[in-house]
């Protein structure tokens, strides 16, 4: 069985956001909200400073939060590539999945559900790229099964230095930035 | 110097998370209180078996039904997807504390009808003959210690689930404490208990209710000690998060509402009235009733606004 993550490059990525203009695009995401997101890290002291861009979303975590946390069963690990996906008709809307998310990725829906990035399931499920990473102009985000060591994505996590967000938190997020 | 931009702006999540406002803490603060009420039901009833003096046990289990009801209408009202609430009951989902509480509410209604039946004076009950007989029955020894078993065991899971819902979601540090579900079990019990003897006509009674009242708040002030000991000592996420309660936004909440008026000083009269150097008073009832709720609502808040580093 597949396991979907990313591997997305920052020393590629410029921030010019068509990652996020994709996905509102591609999935009706409703005004004023976003399912990914940049975020610009600027650290060290002047004039020693260094800055990181980051594309964001859900990290699918292999630990989810999100999913242990759902009294319905709405929010669950999907059997194909383990996208952790919400199913609309069982949300109730209690927003304890958006309080459980470290990374804030998850947001209210204006028709009441939870709702997140799905990795574009319906388009993976048809052998395409989601829409961020089918559209992204410097080609620096990578797709694919972390469990195939031949896959590109885990070529790129196991041969490039690189972190991921809040690893303290211990979810076990499965997007990895190149650094 | 980190220095973080970002473009997300979504609402109730940014800049800072507020996905519950006034409706959670209602709630927790209800259903503590039904909580502590069915405990401490559940200890009356065994430490005096076939009273036939005044009790509060008689009217406690009525006053829980309505309680109860109001806190399920304030979780009612925080729902965003309303009318698909009923999923909540197609379900168990045994990793869910939120789960679990939907089912113990369930059991919770019963129980608690089932007690105020059987503390239906003869003379109502019997206006109806079957609600007679059901009382009689109630009252027989093998069905009352059930009852009062019942009583505890859902009194003291209905209050520790409502902590353990915070402390499971890993996402907010201030959560992160397995102290919360005893330190929400005893303001519970504190609660239920401070508004027993406020009612309470039995001068025995009220005794007792006002010194295990005294113990609660006694108790509920270690684990509050414990509380922020645990997380200032522990990671870089949690000491930050405690740092919320000492000396950040939330402190003169917490030490003024909860510690201050909510403990301390009602604990300080209702000490003078257990050793009736004063006698009995509606206010130091009513500030531990306070304390309660204010606790809900600051570390309900207090936990929205700590996140992972």
């Amino acid at each position: 069985m597949a396991r979907f993550g990313m591997a997305i490059d920052t020393t590629k990525c410029v921030g010019c956001m068509d990652c996020i203009v994709a996905c509102k695009t591609e999935n009706d995401v409703p005004d004023g909200y976003c399912r990914d997101w940049i975020a610009k890290r600027v650290e060290g002291r002047m004039p020693d400073l260094r800055m990181t861009i980051t594309s964001e979303r859900c990290n699918h975590c292999d630990n989810p939060p999100c999913v242990t946390c759902c009294p319905t069963g709405a929010s669950h690990v999907h059997v194909y590539g383990k996208i952790v996906l919400v199913d609309h008709g069982k949300c109730i809307g209690c927003k304890a999945c958006v309080a459980s998310c470290p990374y804030g990725a998850r947001f209210m829906h204006p028709d009441g559900y939870a709702d997140k990035c799905t990795f574009c399931i319906h388009r993976v499920d048809k052998g395409q790229l989601p829409a961020c990473v089918e559209v992204c102009p410097t080609r620096c985000m990578t797709f694919g099964d972390l469990d195939d060591p031949q896959s590109e994505v885990s070529r790129l996590v196991a041969g490039r230095k690189h972190f991921v967000l809040k690893p303290d938190a211990g979810t076990g997020p499965r997007i990895f930035y190149l650094e | 110097m980190l220095e973080l931009l970002t473009t997300r702006n979504n609402p109730m999540i940014d800049p800072s998370l507020h996905v519950w406002g006034w409706e959670i803490p209602v709630y927790l603060f209800l259903g503590g209180w039904v909580a502590g009420a069915m405990v401490l039901s559940g200890w009356l009833m065994h430490r005096d078996p076939g009273t036939e003096r005044p009790s509060v046990t008689r009217l406690l289990p009525w006053v829980g039904l309505v309680l109860i009801s109001l806190g399920m209408v304030a979780l009612f009202l925080d729902l965003e997807h309303k009318l698909y609430v009923w999923r909540m009951y197609a379900t168990f989902q045994p990793t869910s504390p939120m789960s679990w509480g939907g089912w113990i509410l369930i059991g919770v209604y019963p129980v608690l009808l089932l007690a105020g039946i059987a503390g239906l004076p003869p003379a109502l009950a019997d206006a109806w003959a079957p609600l007679g007989t059901l009382a009689r029955r109630l009252r027989q020894s093998d069905a009352r210690r059930a009852l009062v078993l019942a009583n505890i065991t859902f009194g003291v899971g209905l209050g520790i689930y409502t902590g353990i819902l915070l402390s499971s979601l890993g996402a907010r540090p201030l959560w992160a404490s397995g102290v919360l579900g005893p330190l929400f079990l005893v303001s519970g019990l504190s609660t239920g208990a401070a508004f027993a003897h406020m009612i309470a006509r039995d001068p025995d009674e009220q005794s007792a209710l006002l010194r295990s009242d005294n113990l609660f708040l006694l108790t509920e002030l270690a684990l509050i000690a414990l509380f922020l000991i645990g997380l200032a000592t522990s990671g870089v996420a949690q000491a930050q998060a405690a740092s919320l309660l000492l000396g950040g936004p939330y402190t003169a909440a917490f030490w003024v509402l909860v510690v201050g008026l909510g403990i301390v000083l009602p604990l300080a009269i209702q000490s003078l009235m257990a050793t009736r150097r004063i006698g009995h008073t509606l206010v130091a009832p009513m500030l531990v009733m306070g304390g309660g709720l204010a606790l809900r609502f600051v570390v309900v808040a207090a936990g929205q606004a700590s996140f992972w580093p």
